[in-house]
């Protein structure tokens, strides 16, 4: 169910999914994000890639995705009323 | 509209080379954000590079791109300004692609401000050629050609380049990368010659020898290390021993080389400011 306590209420279009998504192929498994991140939203097991391994913890600040050396990262930012798809909410509007 | 960072990247080409935790993905992605904070039209854009690890990176990227021969991007960006003054020339390089075997190129583009945008990824190593010190590589640090620690002073790329006369300086940090996104944007956006910074890390050849094991380590080290222009000003000289500062660090309104350049084509047509007129 969308809007758990874990995840906070759920904000009108916004999507449930995992907002994290990191492209397997082109992390090396630095741990960059796993260090970084201020919710522990990410994990990396021994010898392998970054994952998204608590979705519901993340805040969407972007951070992971500035931070990551492999390019491998997308947070996709919360949908807004009238707001384009990537236009709003991430850290392109720090 | 905001892009995705792949949206400007040659995906074929990747994943990119670079060791696992290198701060060079990190400062190129700054550079892309900034480019897309413009509103660059690809087209519009040429990257230039010299050779090091830094000098990769236009291989990734989906802009007219030249890789050239080691110290000499700057040289080359400059034929290209000259040729379409109206694109936008960036320069990604290394510390020791633009210091030491480019170093006169450096100064002598800040000296005529020709309206070229400089991002020195700074990583105070040579890493492609396994970790030799380099004119940034800061006094006492370990390298392979320092076994017993760097007797040398590093330069202070941005007060050189200053001095030297460019229009726009500025030094930001891997860890800060939002901030260095925004440097880089308004160095792009600069009329004249504009030169950022950007302190990166090497984990593989600079980290190991330097008692700094992971990247991680490395990027906590830049978030310590790092004092904005504003708060450095209110420390006292020794607190900044060590540190480095972080932000714009000097900017101002000089004539561009290549509208000097056409102004005076435009008058010699005219038949006027010739020498025999004097």
């Amino acid at each position: 169910m969308p809007g758990s306590i874990e995840a906070g209420p759920a904000i009108e279009g916004r999507p449930t999914d995992n907002p994290v998504e990191i492209n397997q192929k082109w992390c090396k498994g630095c741990d960059i994000c796993v260090a970084f991140c201020p919710k522990e939203v990410l994990t990396r097991p021994e010898g392998g890639k970054a994952q998204a391994a608590h979705p519901e913890k993340c805040t969407r600040c972007g951070l992971c995705e500035v931070l990551c050396p492999d390019l491998a990262i997308v947070v996709t930012p919360a949908a807004r009323k009238g707001a384009s798809p990537r236009g709003q909410g991430g850290v392109s509007d720090a | 509209m905001a892009m995705p960072v792949s949206y400007y990247l040659r995906t074929s080409k990747m994943p990119h080379i670079w060791c696992a935790g290198c701060g060079h993905g990190i400062v190129l992605g700054a550079v892309l954000r900034a480019i897309d904070s413009l509103g660059l039209d690809k087209d519009q854009v040429c990257v230039v590079s010299g050779i090091g690890c830094a000098s990769r990176a236009p291989g990734y990227l989906d802009f007219n791109t030249l890789h050239t021969t080691h110290g000499r991007a700057i040289a080359f960006a400059t034929g290209i300004k000259m040729v379409k003054p109206e694109m936008k020339v960036i320069v990604l390089t290394g510390d020791g692609d633009a210091a030491a075997i480019g170093g006169n190129h450096l100064i002598h583009a800040a000296r005529r401000n020709i309206g070229i945008a400089t991002v020195c990824f700074n990583n105070s190593i040579y890493g492609m050629t396994n970790g030799q010190y380099s004119p940034m590589t800061p006094t006492g640090s370990y390298a392979s050609t320092a076994p017993y620690g760097n007797i040398e002073e590093p330069f202070d790329l941005c007060d050189l380049v200053y001095a030297a006369g460019a229009s726009y300086v500025a030094r930001g940090s891997a860890y800060h990368a939002i901030l260095l996104w925004k440097l880089i944007a308004k160095a792009i956006a600069t009329d004249g010659f504009s030169f950022v910074e950007a302190i990166t890390q090497c984990p593989t050849y600079y980290g190991r020898r330097n008692k700094m094991r992971s990247a991680v380590e490395m990027l906590k080290w830049q978030k310590e290390h790092g004092v904005t222009v504003a708060g450095a000003a209110k420390m006292p000289a020794e607190d900044l021993a060590g540190k480095f500062r972080i932000g714009e660090l000097g900017a101002r309104t000089r004539p561009e080389y290549t509208r000097r350049y056409a102004a005076i084509i435009d008058a010699a047509q005219r038949g006027e400011g010739g020498e025999r007129d004097a």
